[in-house]
């Protein structure tokens, strides 16, 4: 355990109970995010990266079926030794998230300035809706939105996608996160709009010094964003590394895979990969970049 | 268009619903075999007499042109003489609507106050046992027809345990001058809480007898509504953000829930008005269903027309009540009126 880092997880093992046994999904993660680090989880659909962002939620612990072992530490305190209720106490104050589709994660009967209220009332219960409403503006100015105003009175289906999303980032760091997750941000926008979030956001948590946890199964998509990278395959890890290495020098079979799965203006169309290859399973490749 | 437009707008296309509906019963009622004229007067009556009042009732008359005398009549309020009591329909009414009224009001408030409520905590702790009792005494509830409730009702509550009255509106020993009809309203407007007390004390078997099937429709309605809200993302979110389970359920999830919900419980009103006619024959409740079936059987053509009419209209507006809730409930509908 390291106290230093925001994030520290040792061994994360996740299993699903049915009547007809246990199922295992995650097979032992070892994954870690420095204060103000940004560090990329990539994979594709079904390898486990949104359950590992859950347990650091802390809600996957609450589903009945499910069984997670291992350690997840945040700044120095293990999740598992924390009851539900302390979970929850973190969630929209120490930790906070994005999610894929911003239009449809804002609530559609409230407005963009009560759901700014109640977001802000997690760290101060007894904030009035006028200052509310003042750090609402201002937040949202940060991801350049000009008319605040009109945006707090409107709800969510009055506003572009591109809009909804920097609401979204405004809304998950208002309440100065220490631990961003951002699950597939922007998936569900075209790739402009999703391309100019992202660097909204980026600038942000480089401004407040946010650490994040990025989860995308697009290498593409992290390349500009991330510090470090770790590839996961199956509820494994198959290969981690600062993001140059893992760009530069990939050395796992499933990470070339995935890195020429990217379509390139100079390739020759779809690119032809296996689905599945023995080679995937392969031992984990480190870049030698533990910190 | 201004909410007051598409409020206008709504009257009038009541207003055609209604003449629908007038020229509909008026027709049906005359199709019904059987002379009025012959029920009213009796078996013995004479052929000539008979005659006669065929002539004053107009029956002679082709049928189109009956229609048109009632509408005349119609149009300065007048809905003609009931042969059933012998008084102006209208003054039947405005009799035995209040008393029906009352109890659907009171029935509909009880299947918002518990089934709404029932339906919310039944989706919050979905798959664990309060859900799954929840759920089977709804569907009890939504399976037997309100008479029966009202039977079992009377004979546990009133028969067994006398907890409640069996029959009537208010306490005989109490006279409560006549001003809306309404005896809640009525008790108040006289300065008589005990008569207040004794009303809501008649009200309650009947009304939860009625309601019992509506409250288990709309808690069911609600639960299922309400999964399919905690599906969506904006559920998802409010977790993440740490929200608590009841404020979720209270405030995020509750809300667009009770959109769907709320336009059903608007048609169950509906249903309420006719269910009401056995639950007033067994609690002996002075209201217009049991009036509205004594004079179909005495083929009581202008009672009946009259009867069916403001049925149709008390439906009506109803149901444009519950537009306008759902619509203030719904930005998405709100704002689209704002704008065209």
């Amino acid at each position: 355990m390291r106290p230093d880092l925001t994030l520290d997880i040792k061994n994360l093992r996740l299993s699903f109970r049915s009547w007809s046994g246990s199922t295992e999904v995650l097979h032992g993660i070892d994954l870690s995010v420095a204060p103000g680090e940004r560090v990329a989880l990539v994979g594709e659909s079904g390898s486990g990266k949104s359950v590992t962002s859950r347990i650091v939620l802390g809600t996957m612990q609450d589903v009945r079926h499910a069984r997670v072992s291992g350690q997840v530490t945040f700044e120095g305190t293990d999740l598992a030794k924390l009851a539900s209720v302390e979970r929850r106490a973190l969630r929209g104050r120490e930790i906070s998230m994005i999610f894929q589709d911003p239009s449809s994660a804002l609530n559609p009967v409230f407005r963009i300035g009560d759901l700014f209220h109640e977001v802000l009332k997690r760290r101060h219960p007894k904030i009035s809706k006028g200052e509310a409403r003042q750090r609402a503006a201002a937040i949202l100015q940060d991801v350049s939105i000009a008319d605040a105003e009109r945006v707090l009175s409107s709800y969510s289906f009055q506003l572009s996608g591109g809009m909804n999303q920097r609401v979204m980032i405004a809304m998950a760091l208002i309440n100065e996160p220490r631990l961003l997750l951002a699950d597939e941000p922007g998936t569900a926008l075209d790739v402009t709009v999703q391309a100019q979030t992202l660097s909204l956001m980026r600038d942000l948590v480089e401004q407040k010094r946010t650490s994040v946890l990025f989860i995308s199964h697009n290498l593409g998509v992290v390349r500009e964003f991330a510090d470090r990278i770790y590839v996961i395959y199956r509820g494994n890890i198959v290969e981690h590394g600062p993001t140059a290495a893992i760009f530069d020098a990939p050395q796992h079979p499933y990470t070339q895979a995935l890195l020429s799965a990217i379509p390139r203006l100079t390739g020759g169309g779809v690119p032809d990969i296996e689905e599945r290859s023995l080679s995937f399973n392969d031992p984990m490749i480190s870049h030698g970049t533990d910190i | 268009m201004s909410i007051l437009n598409r409020f206008l707008g709504r009257l009038l296309s009541s207003m055609i619903v209604l003449i629908g509906v007038s020229m509909l019963i008026f027709f049906i009622a005359r199709i019904i075999p059987g002379d009025p004229a012959r029920i009213a007067l009796g078996p013995r009556a004479t052929e000539e007499q008979v005659t006669q009042m065929r002539e004053t009732l107009n029956l002679n008359e082709p049928i189109i042109v009956q229609y048109g005398l009632f509408m005349r009549d119609l149009a300065r309020g007048d809905l003609g003489i009931s042969l059933y009591s012998n008084r102006p329909v209208i003054t039947d009414l405005a009799e035995y609507l209040p008393a029906t009224l009352e109890l659907v009001l009171f029935a509909g408030v009880m299947m918002v106050a518990f089934g709404l409520p029932l339906g919310a905590l039944s989706a919050r702790y979905r798959g664990q046992w309060p859900d799954s009792l929840i759920r089977v005494i709804t569907l009890l509830t939504v399976s037997a027809p309100a008479f029966v409730w009202a039977v079992g009702l009377v004979l546990v509550f009133a028969y067994f345990t006398p907890l409640f009255p069996i029959t009537g509106r208010i306490s005989d020993a109490m006279t409560i001058p006549h001003v809306t009809g309404f005896l809640l309203i009525d008790t108040l407007a006289a300065g008589r809480f005990d008569g207040f007390l004794s009303a809501i004390h008649h009200l309650i078997l009947p009304a939860f007898a009625l309601s019992l099937s509506g409250i288990g429709q709309a808690a069911r309605l609600t639960r299922a509504n309400m999964i399919t809200t905690y599906e969506q993302p904006a559920i998802e979110m409010a977790q993440a953000y740490g929200f608590s389970e009841a404020r979720i359920a209270n405030r995020f999830a509750f809300k667009p829930s009770l959109i769907p919900s709320l336009t059903i419980i608007g048609l169950d009103f509906a249903a309420l008005l006719g269910n009401a006619f056995l639950v007033e024959v067994i609690f002996a409740w002075p209201g217009l269903s049991r009036y509205g079936v004594g004079v179909i059987l005495q083929k009581d053509l202008n009672a009946i027309v009259g009867t069916v009419l403001i049925i149709s209209a008390t439906f009506l507006i109803a149901n444009i009540i519950v537009d306008f809730l759902v619509s203030i409930l719904n930005p998405r509908i709100r704002l689209s009126e704002n704008r065209s």
